[in-house]
């Protein structure tokens, strides 16, 4: 078996020393970085999506999985960067402003990472500027808002009509999710999606962006 | 009545069953080894760290009329309306399992173990739930001692934030209860910290006033009904 097809089996099975180690030789055999990117790690990912949505394996597989690749993306952040391979995106994600749930959000960084996508987390209880002043500076693609009550949801509205203000709204994406929002939900305040779960925002953003 | 009560955490362990559902993995697929190994640490961190602590006060149903209405936002018909205005006993509570547990899961996540994080968010919320059902069950021999409670009574909790009963509700009922006595502290969007506390209220009365339809309109944004199973379990006890 070859190192990428060994780097993607293990990554499935979620072993994460497997993955690190095999992830180093590699680097040090000098295969490509995109192609242990692309093929090792992002490959082994989709089938654990894959494998997730036809409920073959579950959430602790799937985290185990995520936290395997994780770890290698740290070993290979600094050579993407210096071989200047682009990501497939950069995704600002927080929880909003008055409320503290941050499971949820939690895990959509965690897939959307493991899916291959840049994701600063700016934590709970975020301010609508937050969400904006990053997502202008770091130039990310998609804004990701997470609220879990009724009474922090609104401060998701206040961010889209902020955006607009500021002008760049309809340049970047805004998603949402949350137990009490809604897709009815997601189309009164303006934005682009509701996102019901973690995979489903892997593929929401993936389809907003057109990649993957 | 108003009380303090420290629960121990060997009546609140939830079952591995339940925890292992909770990810995802549904009834009648044996989950693998380091799944339930996880499940296994995940209780052992909560037995650990998790300290659940109630507090319950007695009041009148003249006392909750002025606390029930909140900020004016409930729904203009609601379940728990309905049933304690016929209730023969209240009493308002909250719970908690105190913030170092809370801040463990998200330790966990900080450092990777996500799984064995969203496995311990699932013991710890599962354990609330079980701190606020001992505490209902402390409050029912209660009323069994005074001999106002018997087999044709039954018993049910209600938060705000359910059932039509809207969130901002916590505000009156904690100026009343003062769960900060506990350490329970409400911001301003009525969100309990330590994260994992439950608060509201305790109802009971007659087996026959707990019987409602989950035809409210609230009802269809609810994704559990699981009201219609307390009901049931009540009118068979």
């Amino acid at each position: 078996m070859d190192i990428i097809k060994e780097i993607s089996k293990n990554l499935e099975s979620g072993n994460t020393g497997e993955v690190v180690k095999l992830t180093e030789k590699a680097i040090s055999d000098h295969i490509d970085v995109k192609i242990i990117l692309n093929e090792g790690l992002i490959g082994g990912m989709s089938i654990v999506g894959e494998r997730f949505k036809n409920h073959e394996i579950f959430l602790p597989d799937v985290l185990l999985a995520a936290k395997a690749m994780n770890a290698a993306m740290d070993i290979l952040k600094p050579l993407l960067i210096k071989g200047d391979v682009p990501g497939l995106g950069k995704v600002v994600i927080g929880t909003v402003q008055g409320d503290l749930h941050d499971i949820g959000k939690n895990l959509v960084a965690i897939l959307l990472k493991g899916a291959g996508f840049e994701v600063i987390d700016l934590g709970k209880d975020v301010a609508p500027e937050k969400f904006l002043d990053v997502a202008e500076s770091e130039n990310a693609e998609v804004v990701g808002m997470s609220a879990l009550l009724t009474t922090t949801m609104p401060v998701m509205k206040t961010v889209i009509e902020r955006a607009k203000a500021r002008g760049f709204f309809g340049k970047k994406k805004f998603i949402i999710g949350g137990a009490p929002l809604s897709a009815d939900y997601a189309r009164e305040i303006g934005a682009d999606a509701y996102c019901y779960d973690g995979m489903n925002a892997v593929d929401t953003v993936k389809q907003l962006l057109k990649v993957g | 009545m108003r009380k303090i009560f420290n629960i121990p955490v060997n009546k609140v362990i939830p079952g591995i069953n339940t925890i292992i559902r909770a990810q995802g993995i549904p009834a009648g697929i044996n989950p693998d080894e380091r799944t339930l190994k996880l499940a296994q640490e995940a209780i052992s961190i909560f037995t650990k760290l998790a300290k659940p602590t109630g507090i319950i006060m007695e009041l009148s149903k003249e006392d909750f009329n002025e606390i029930y209405p909140g900020e004016g936002q409930n729904a203009s018909s609601t379940p728990v309306e309905q049933i304690y205005k016929k209730s023969n006993d209240l009493a308002l509570y909250a719970v908690t399992i105190e913030e170092e547990i809370c801040e463990k899961i998200s330790d966990q996540f900080s450092i990777g173990e996500y799984a064995l994080g969203l496995m311990l968010d699932t013991v710890a919320s599962e354990g609330t739930e079980l701190t606020a059902q001992a505490l209902e069950e402390i409050y029912k021999e209660h009323l069994i001692n005074i001999n106002r409670f018997n087999g044709d009574y039954g018993i049910l909790r209600f938060s705000p934030g359910y059932c039509g009963w809207h969130i901002s509700g916590q505000k009156k009922l904690f100026k009343s209860l003062h769960p900060e006595d506990i350490g329970i502290e409400l911001n301003s969007s009525f969100l309990m910290q330590p994260l994992k506390s439950i608060s509201g209220i305790i109802i009971s009365g007659k087996k026959e006033i707990f019987k409602f339809d989950d035809s409210f309109p609230f009802c269809a944004d609810c994704a559990t009904h699981s009201c219609m199973e307390r009901i049931e379990k009540i009118q068979k006890q």
